[in-house]
């Protein structure tokens, strides 16, 4: 039997960046925007805080860290990055009107290549024998959790035993929903991804609109890749270790229809079913198997595209005109 | 005489060359229903336009409550008491109806206050609406509601109506008037852009007639009647001269019987309709716009689903084909050669990215190569071919002979046959389709507004080409706008009112003002069937 108490946090710890993701995917789809730079945003913002903790370990080799510095100074590098990564996507696609899918996807190949050339020449810089760097210090300060944490057996360890960056996901995911749904800005959102001409006529400013959205996604989203590198593995940065998140990410926008709140459940789902081949005794003889368990998150998502395709509630489907350039009608 | 709420003064709007609007003056009451009445295109949305900031006019003033305004934007124009409900609606279809009707306004969103303000709105004016609905279940009267809240919600003085009624039931305009009596005892002044007379009659208390982008006249309804109403929108007969052969041993081609269409969403848009086209004759089809000419060519060419009645195609020898319910592709499968040249050309007629040559191909893609020669020499043995053909490569080269022959003999202006087909302005883009339907040597050969935004050269290349047609023996049914082309064109005119035959009379001889009466109510053609 799979050891809950192990597997939990795991999965937990596993979900977050893809939280931060969807979170991020669904706030700018909400403009309109299908950004599928998304994988290649939270590689930048991953890499952004690398470089900045980098930076600021170097800087203090040998003395002490400033606790505060030592966390900010990575998020805002991070938060940096995946912003100039937004208002380059917003750039191209609303203000130039280039095609959503293609800029996403030069995004994502753009974004994947920058954090491993920096990442690459991070590890030439600290001239490690192993390909990674490690920013031991300054995750020590992301992956700080509760100093009780520990002596409430399994519930510290379910509930507790996280960084702070984890409960932060939670909290913006939970008051995405909200913003969505009670505030005029997510009432003039929602507008503006299901018609941007109605928006538009209404005095609504459809371009500010879909800036903001996208640009607060991406930073949202970046803070994914951050926590990945800072919290979940240790400050150890590898080429490549983040793999396919942000795709899942992507997927999981459609699994939650839109809906930031299931949202949570749905990243907590997509993260065990991301690791449960660890925890799943196959045994030496049969290693076949654990690669058959690796592939339940991407079938799982294909059966979720199926049904959501089917399913014709009106309130399910995506924003009508996401992935759409919005031209104002000649006047 | 009581205060005027609005003032326009020798307002002129030019599109390009065209005079849209032509140094009118008009002014609406506080307290008053003014309907403005014009044919389509005589320039009455575009009036309202630049009420409504859509449009600016290039030359006069407006004035509201007496002093001068300048509206350059929708939010100007609200700013100023002045709404406009379109006849295309903008609602965003998952919100709510409040969410709709507060969106874009300032503030924290307080749904239950705006909930309470419009039910506090609906009370005043007679509305019937649930705050809580959402657009997508709404009936198209729910949704005009919606629309008309949006402005009386913002306080507008002014309520602008663009064919409200086009969209109801009667009973819904019923309704939609009371609302409107309403608003005008409570001081409002509503403008309603109509082009049918009963409602003029019904619900306005002046009347303003528009023809051709000019003022025409006012009166008040008390005391106008309809065919002093008629006359002044459609205007004395000018003559065309085209001309206009005698029909050569005319036979029945099409023969339709109690047809009945309705629109998606079960509106009655043409109701038991019965009627014969000859070959060798032109049936002109008039009618004001929407009442039913686009649905009922859509129906004959098989592209309407919920049709009840007959469609029969008759061969020379008598027999007859059902076509109702077939697709164009079962049509022309059946070896009838029908060809429809529909009123939107680049969205149903030809692929505006694909060349000319490709666009003619749209047509014969599916008969592969060398099948074009068989059927000149023997149609039943082609049809076999088509059936029998497997080969998956189609002919490039007769559609591309084609589109030589086309572009050459109907004086297409293009740089190649290999142009995009967006890329030629609207009459060389006419050309094209009218040419490759007459291409096929069509048996019946029906058009929906084929000249429109055509100049007058070219107007007269496409009549001469339907007359061509006419004499070749098609049955060709013709729909248009321009009454006085109708006349002088047609052999036969059958008028439609409101999606019932009012009228069906003989080309040569017709009256445009008895035509026009026809137009407009039932009645005005009660002494002619």
């Amino acid at each position: 039997m799979i050891d809950l108490v192990a597997f939990i946090p795991r999965a937990i710890g596993q979900s977050v960046p893809l939280l931060y993701g969807c979170t991020g995917e669904i706030i700018t789809e909400k403009s309109g925007n299908l950004n599928l730079g998304i994988p290649g945003v939270m590689y930048v913002g991953g890499i952004c805080g690398v470089i900045g903790a980098f930076a600021y370990e170097q800087a203090t080799r040998g003395g002490q860290m400033v606790g505060f510095l030592a966390i900010m100074i990575p998020i805002l590098c991070s938060l940096l990055g995946s912003l100039l990564m937004g208002l380059l996507y917003c750039f191209l696609t609303v203000t130039l009107r280039a095609n959503q899918n293609v800029t996403g996807l030069a995004m994502t190949t753009f974004g994947v290549g920058f954090g491993n050339f920096f990442g690459g020449s991070l590890i030439k810089l600290s001239g490690s024998d192993v390909p990674t760097i490690a920013l031991s210090r300054t995750s020590a300060y992301f992956s700080c959790s509760l100093p009780f944490a520990d002596h409430l057996g399994w519930f510290g360890k379910i509930f507790l035993s996280y960084g702070f960056l984890a409960y932060i996901a939670f909290i913006l995911a939970i008051y995405a929903g909200f913003a969505l749904k009670k505030t005029r800005t997510g009432l003039h959102l929602r507008a503006v991804g299901e018609n941007p001409g109605t928006a538009d006529a209404a005095g609504i400013n459809v371009t500010a609109y879909k800036y903001m959205a996208t640009c607060i996604g991406c930073m949202v989203a970046g803070l994914g890749g951050l926590y990945y590198v800072m919290d979940y593995a240790s400050g150890i940065w590898s080429n490549d270790a983040f793999g396919d998140r942000g795709w899942l990410a992507i997927a999981l926008v459609i699994f939650c229809i839109w809906k930031p709140g299931i949202g949570i459940i749905a990243s907590i789902l997509f993260g065990g079913l991301y690791i449960i081949y660890l925890y799943i005794p196959a045994g030496m003889d049969h290693m076949e198997l654990k690669e058959l368990y690796k592939m339940i998150p991407y079938v799982v998502t294909l059966i979720v595209l199926v049904v959501t395709s089917m399913r014709n509630k009106r309130d399910s489907q995506p924003p009508a005109s996401l992935g759409l350039p919005y031209f104002r009608e000649e006047r | 005489m009581s205060e005027k709420a609005i003032e326009l003064k020798n307002i002129t709007k030019r599109f390009g060359t065209v005079v849209a609007n032509d140094n009118i003056s008009l002014s609406v009451n506080k307290g008053e229903i003014l309907a403005l009445l014009g044919e389509n295109g005589s320039g009455k949305t575009t009036l309202m336009n630049m009420i409504s900031g859509i449009y600016y006019p290039d030359e006069g003033s407006i004035f509201i409550d007496g002093k001068e305004v300048t509206i350059a934007n929708p939010k100007d124009a609200l700013n100023l008491g002045i709404g406009m409900v379109h006849q295309h609606f903008k609602l965003v279809d998952v919100l709510t109806a409040t969410e709709n009707i507060i969106l874009g306004l300032p503030g924290k969103l307080d749904l239950k206050a705006a909930e309470a303000k419009i039910r506090e709105i609906c009370d005043k004016y007679g509305f019937v609406i649930d705050p809580k609905k959402k657009v997508y279940d709404m009936t198209v009267s729910e949704k005009q509601t919606v629309e008309i809240m949006k402005v009386l919600y913002r306080g507008a003085s002014i309520l602008i109506l663009d064919e409200p009624t086009a969209v109801l039931t009667p009973q819904e305009a019923e309704r939609l008037f009371l609302v409107m009596w309403r608003m005008r005892n409570d001081g409002k002044s509503v403008i309603i852009i109509t082009h049918k007379m009963h409602e003029v009659k019904e619900v306005s208390d002046r009347v303003v007639v528009l023809r051709k982008g000019q003022y025409i006249g006012e009166m008040d309804t008390a005391d106008c009647d309809v065919q002093k109403m008629t006359d002044m929108m459609v205007g004395h007969a000018v003559s065309l001269n085209i001309t206009r052969k005698t029909p050569v041993d005319p036979k029945p081609r099409i023969e339709i019987s109690h047809l009945t269409i309705r629109d998606e969403e079960g509106v009655v848009k043409i109701d038991d309709v019965s009627f014969t086209a000859n070959s060798g004759e032109i049936l002109g089809i008039a009618g004001v716009s929407g009442s039913g000419q686009k649905e009922l060519l859509e129906a004959i060419a098989g592209l309407q689903k919920n049709v009840e009645g007959k469609v029969f195609y008759i061969e020379d020898n008598g027999d007859k084909t059902d076509l109702l319910k077939l697709s164009p592709l079962k049509i022309s499968e059946k070896g009838i050669a029908l060809s429809f040249v529909p009123e939107d050309r680049l969205g149903m007629g030809l692929v505006g990215s694909m060349n000319i040559a490709e666009n003619m191909m749209i047509r014969s893609f599916r008969n592969g190569p060398y099948v074009e020669e068989q059927v000149e020499k023997n149609k039943a043995e082609a049809l076999q071919v088509i059936k029998r053909s497997l080969n998956p490569f189609t002919d490039r080269k007769g559609p591309r002979k084609l589109a030589e022959t086309v572009v050459e003999d109907l004086n297409v202006v293009t740089p190649s046959i290999t142009t995009p087909v967006k890329n030629l302005s609207g009459g060389n883009v006419q050309k094209i389709l009218v040419g490759r339907e007459i291409a096929s040597k069509p048996k019946v050969l029906l058009t929906a507004y084929a000249v429109r935004g055509l100049d007058i050269n070219s107007s007269y290349q496409i009549y001469d080409l339907i007359n061509k047609q006419k004499e070749a023996g098609s049955a060709v049914v013709y729909v248009g706008e321009d009454l006085d082309v109708l006349l002088e064109l047609s052999d036969r005119i059958l008028v439609l009112c409101g999606g019932k035959v009012s009228g069906l009379i003989d080309g040569p001889g017709a009256d445009k003002n008895k035509v026009g009466l026809m137009m407009t109510s039932l009645e005005g053609g009660s002494d002619e069937n």
